[in-house]
């Protein structure tokens, strides 16, 4: 299972404070699914703008990247630069 | 081709940018530049108020002048829904794009375009436009951010209610959003330490100050297609968002992109290009449009004006403990701040346990901020490094020495959650310790400061398309505009993989009808990103070649071997194959199966983000509060230099510009929320005689996630001089400096507060 | 109102050219002449992108009008080279890479040549303030005036063996 990280923030607003959540999924795609189905309406905040962070490396635009049995995943805003 | 090559032929040297003729002999053509047949002049009508109901905007007078062709209005731009659109990369509100392009119904700074006419002259141009006659109903306006928060403070936008709080507000405010990261348990952190600073920060807004206005040439043809000529680091930016907010389709326009004259991150949107093609549609004349050096600082760029209040807590070890950072950044007349980006930045260089920053996204009636390098990340690394000065000082520890014992390492989790890839921040400070700089002794009045920064860098969509010609030279294609010697990066990594001549690449920026879609020059991106693109299209071609020789030794792919530009068959025994170059293949492709070209667009992962150390010292003169920056030392982590020359370039660059934010620059207002200086005499960036050599140091601790190392290295050289010249100047007069800029009423101010306060 | 009619002298070729009264220097050399080398950074002699010289003299184009070109002799970024041979100081600002954008480029070159043509020995205090009326944002001047001392150097170096 996949761990989800949110920040505290964000996890008041849409998860009911719930910072660490458990998944099974191989893909950022599956990932997210499974975040709908107990969150109803997260996939939609998390397609507006935000990025995600899979074991470290940040995926500014991400669908089939790959999620391991032990990763650990974060969500963070897309970053922009000058 | 990993890591362990580490014998690079090309790679590492240091040759004259292609494009480097053109450019020293003024042969380069520029946004202003381009001429076409029959081309009217286009100018903009703007509000001169901060704050303004348009009630009313009559062109009869000046459509009737002789010479006038067009008069548009924000009536001729789609009137675009409030949404988030996730088209390109980052989310973008376009209504807000549109109405920053041109006001509808209110103006909301002065400078903010109202209407816009394209004529047969200058002259006539300019008559005309003083004909527009705008009804306004002026309104209050504010300029300041925590003014902007205070209840009651004039509204911008009636629709705009604070996101990121709960519960949702039902009124209206001018904090767009807020957002919040937290580690572990703030609380906690500061019970557990010993020492803590808090302190308040301020730094003011700055324009990113290139030197080449923006400028645009755009013909809009019968059959409702469009093409553009302009300096932007986007075209296929100025082409999406054109099409939005003209209603077309993508296809139908076609952006040219000319050389760029600097951007830093201002040239990421579009503010002319819309209105030159309503103009150029209405009249059907090509209309070529410039801004004045005015009306570039008062309706482009600049970056947020800020409020920033940290608070660091440390055993008296110096292990730090806890850090917060509350971040109010201005965001201009529009949401869009970088203030997250500043909470995402200015703890990371270290490793904290219990971390929390907050982070407010502020409207008032100043001009749309823009990206400027590293967008958000100096102000909020100027409040944090100039804490850990203070901390370091009431240790008695040396600054060196605290920001090692707390360095962020690979592994660490930062504040926005992730852990730290591969990084090279220790390696920048042990530098920095063996720098004969570090150790050299001061005069009176002098003071050395040290500060840090860290910047993300991103990858993206990035293509490239590489064609081997005849005889064995090579074009590169790119959809990356060139805005500081990256055409040379692009082709020294072609002809690494190719083994040939750098001499025999030759590379080309593409229009958007030339090359595949690539994301905008920004974000540190475009060696890393576009690079990763060519260096796979050559090694796409390379492929091919080895097959064509394949062909021609009638031998089987994978006995053919790429090396220093020859194709060598591996067959044991065999000598009747000689090895063949890429020029005899070349010549022979015609008979072998046609041209030889790779075309590869990616969307590139793996940006290593990177890590900088810069040494200032300054020398105060006490009688007039005048500060000389005496030497400089930039040290960062780059992964690896392509073109050290061009790298070490960045690092001048943007240690200067951050030199200019700390020293003199600042937008100055009057009681009417008009700008009092827009103009380079007045808004001081500096100039050579401000600054001694800008000494370099390219630390190289390989990005694992690009083939040759490469870490993007533009932004980060701009985050730690803020606080490393604050840090010199408060150590050389004794007296902590918290606002900048520093110039000398400012110092002379505070030394003499501190004199009557002492 | 009618145009002026203006003779003058452009990089050693005789030139002509109507012009309103108001146009500057800078607007006859880039809109009537095709002579887009010299930029315009900002219209109010503050940046040096439009460095000429007139008559020998280092001036911004946006500060001269055209009219005023009349019977002068006026050297731009177009005539530094002769022919496809760069100047001994556009090929040490290549050499140094010495130019980011570039935008800021050829007036660097006009105003670092009339220094090194009355002055083949500067300190770096004087190319800096010889320097200090053009402004570049890329850079931080460093690879800038390196490229002025170099070239200054070689430019010695032939002139005592020439």
């Amino acid at each position: 299972m996949a761990l989800v990280i949110l920040q505290s923030d964000f996890a008041r607003r849409y998860t009911g404070g719930q910072t660490q959540i458990e998944v099974n999924a191989s893909d950022y795609r599956s990932l997210v699914a499974g975040l709908e189905r107990r969150y109803p309406g997260l996939a939609e905040q998390l397609s507006l703008g935000m990025a995600v962070a899979i074991d470290g490396e940040i995926f500014q635009t991400p669908l089939l990247e790959a999620v391991g049995p032990d990763s650990e995943v974060h969500f963070l805003p897309v970053i922009g630069g000058g | 081709m990993g890591n362990e090559q580490n014998t690079f032929r090309v790679v590492g040297t240091r040759p004259v940018r292609p494009d480097g003729v053109d450019k020293v002999t003024g042969r380069a053509e520029f946004g202003a530049d381009h001429q076409l047949p029959g081309m009217l002049v286009g100018v903009v009508v703007r509000s001169p108020h901060a704050h303004a109901r348009i009630k009313s905007i009559d062109v009869s007078a000046a459509r009737a002048v002789p010479g006038v062709l067009a008069v548009v209005t924000a009536a001729d731009l789609v009137d675009l829904p409030s949404e988030l659109s996730s088209g390109g990369e980052a989310p973008i509100n376009f209504r807000h794009v549109s109405h920053n392009v041109i006001a509808r119904d209110k103006a909301l700074y002065e400078g903010h375009a109202v209407a816009a006419l394209a004529a047969t002259s200058t002259a006539i141009a300019a008559a005309a436009a003083a004909l527009i006659k705008v009804d306004y109903e002026v309104l209050p306006h504010v300029i300041d951010v925590l003014e902007a928060m205070r209840e009651g403070a004039p509204l911008l936008h009636p629709d705009l209610f604070t996101t990121g709080v709960t519960p949702t507000p039902t009124t209206a405010s001018n904090v767009a959003g807020v957002t919040e990261f937290a580690l572990g348990d703030i609380a906690k952190g500061f019970a557990e330490a010993e020492v803590i600073i808090e302190r308040e920060y301020t730094t003011q807004p700055v324009h990113q100050g290139y030197i080449e206005p923006h400028a645009v040439t755009a013909t809009f043809g019968a059959d409702g297609t469009a093409s553009v000529w302009c300096s932007s680091q986007g075209q296929f930016m100025v082409r999406e968002f054109c099409a939005k907010l003209m209603g077309m389709d993508i296809g139908q326009i076609r952006v040219i992109p000319l050389e760029i004259g600097g951007g830093f991150g201002g040239k990421t949107t579009v503010y002319l290009e819309p209105l030159a093609l309503a103009l150029s549609r209405q009249s059907g004349r090509p209309v070529k449009m410039v801004m004045s050096r005015g009306d570039v600082f008062k309706a482009t760029g600049p970056t947020s004006g800020t409020h920033v209040k940290i608070k660091l807590g440390a055993k008296r070890d110096g292990t730090f403990t806890a850090g917060e950072m509350t971040l109010k950044y201005q965001a201009g007349a529009y949401p869009g701040s970088p203030a997250f980006l500043g909470g995402m930045t200015g703890l990371t260089p270290y490793l904290f346990e219990h971390a929390k920053a907050t982070c407010y996204d502020v409207v008032s009636n100043r001009p749309k901020s823009a990206a400027y390098r590293a967008p958000g990340a100096p102000m909020a690394a100027f409040g944090v490094e100039s804490a850990i000065d203070e901390l370091a000082q009431q240790l008695n520890i040396d600054p060196l020495e605290l920001r090692l014992k707390n360095a962020a390492t690979t592994g660490m989790r930062t504040l926005y959650g992730a852990k730290l890839p591969v990084v090279g921040y220790v390696e920048t400070l042990e530098a920095a310790k063996a720098h004969p700089h570090y150790s050299a002794p001061l005069g009176p009045n002098q003071g050395r400061g040290i500060a840090s920064g860290f910047w993300f860098n991103i990858g993206g969509p990035s293509s490239a398309a590489i064609h081997v010609n005849e005889d064995g030279t090579v074009e590169v294609v790119t959809g990356n505009p060139d805005i500081g010697g990256s055409r040379a990066s692009m082709a020294m990594m072609a002809a690494e993989v190719l083994g040939i001549d750098f001499a025999h690449v030759k590379p080309t920026i593409g229009d958007t009808a030339q090359i595949a879609y690539s994301f905008l020059t920004g974000g540190s991106r475009v060696t890393f990103a576009t690079g990763k693109a060519v260096i796979e299209a050559a090694e796409a071609t390379v492929l091919q070649l080895c097959g064509r020789a394949a062909k021609m030794w009638k031998v089987e792919p994978y006995e053919v071997e790429w090396r220093a530009g020859s194709a060598h068959c591996t067959r044991v025994d065999d000598t009747t194959r000689a090895p063949v170059t890429l020029a005899e293949i070349a010549h022979q492709a015609g008979r072998t199966g046609g041209p030889i070209s790779g075309n590869v667009s990616i969307n590139a992962a793996g940006a290593g983000p990177g890590f900088g150390t810069h040494l200032c010292d300054v020398e105060v003169d006490p009688e007039t509060g005048s500060v000389k920056i005496i030497r400089y030392t930039a040290i960062q982590d780059v992964g690896r230099a392509i073109h050290p020359a061009y790298v070490e370039g960045q690092l001048q660059g943007g240690a200067v510009q951050g030199i200019g934010w700390a020293l003199n620059e600042a937008y100055l207002y009057d009681e009417k929320g008009c700008l009092l200086n827009s103009g380079f005499l007045d808004y001081r960036m500096p100039v050579a005689s401000d600054l001694p050599m800008i000494d370099t140091v390219l630390v190289e601790v390989p990005n694992p996630g690009h083939p040759f190392g490469v870490r993007g290295v533009g932004e980060v050289p701009i985050v730690p001089p803020l606080a490393a010249v604050a840090n010199a100047v408060s150590r050389a007069t004794g007296v902590r400096m918290t606002d900048l800029p520093l110039s000398p009423p400012h110092v002379l101010a505070q030394l003499d507060r501190a004199k009557t306060a002492g | 109102m009618a145009k002026h009619h203006i003779q003058t002298t452009i990089n050693g070729e005789p030139a002509e050219f109507l012009c309103e009264t108001q146009q500057t220097l800078l607007d006859v050399l880039r809109d009537e002449l095709d002579l887009t080398g010299s930029k315009e950074g900002c219209g109010t002699g503050d940046c040096g992108a439009c460095s000429v010289l007139l008559d020998g003299r280092l001036v911004c184009a946006c500060l001269v009008l055209g009219v005023e070109a009349a019977g002068h002799e006026i050297s731009t970024i177009e005539g530094v080279a002769q022919g496809n041979v760069l100047h001994p100081l556009q090929q040490a600002f290549l050499n140094e890479a010495a130019l980011q954008c570039g935008i800021c480029t050829p007036g660097f070159i006009i105003a670092g040549k009339a220094l090194l043509e009355r002055n083949l020995n500067p300190t770096e205090t004087e190319v800096r303030y010889w320097l200090a009326g053009n402004l570049c944002r890329c850079t931080g001047y460093d690879k800038i005036v390196r490229a002025v001392m170099n070239c200054a150097a070689q430019m010695r170096e032939e002139a005592s063996h020439g």
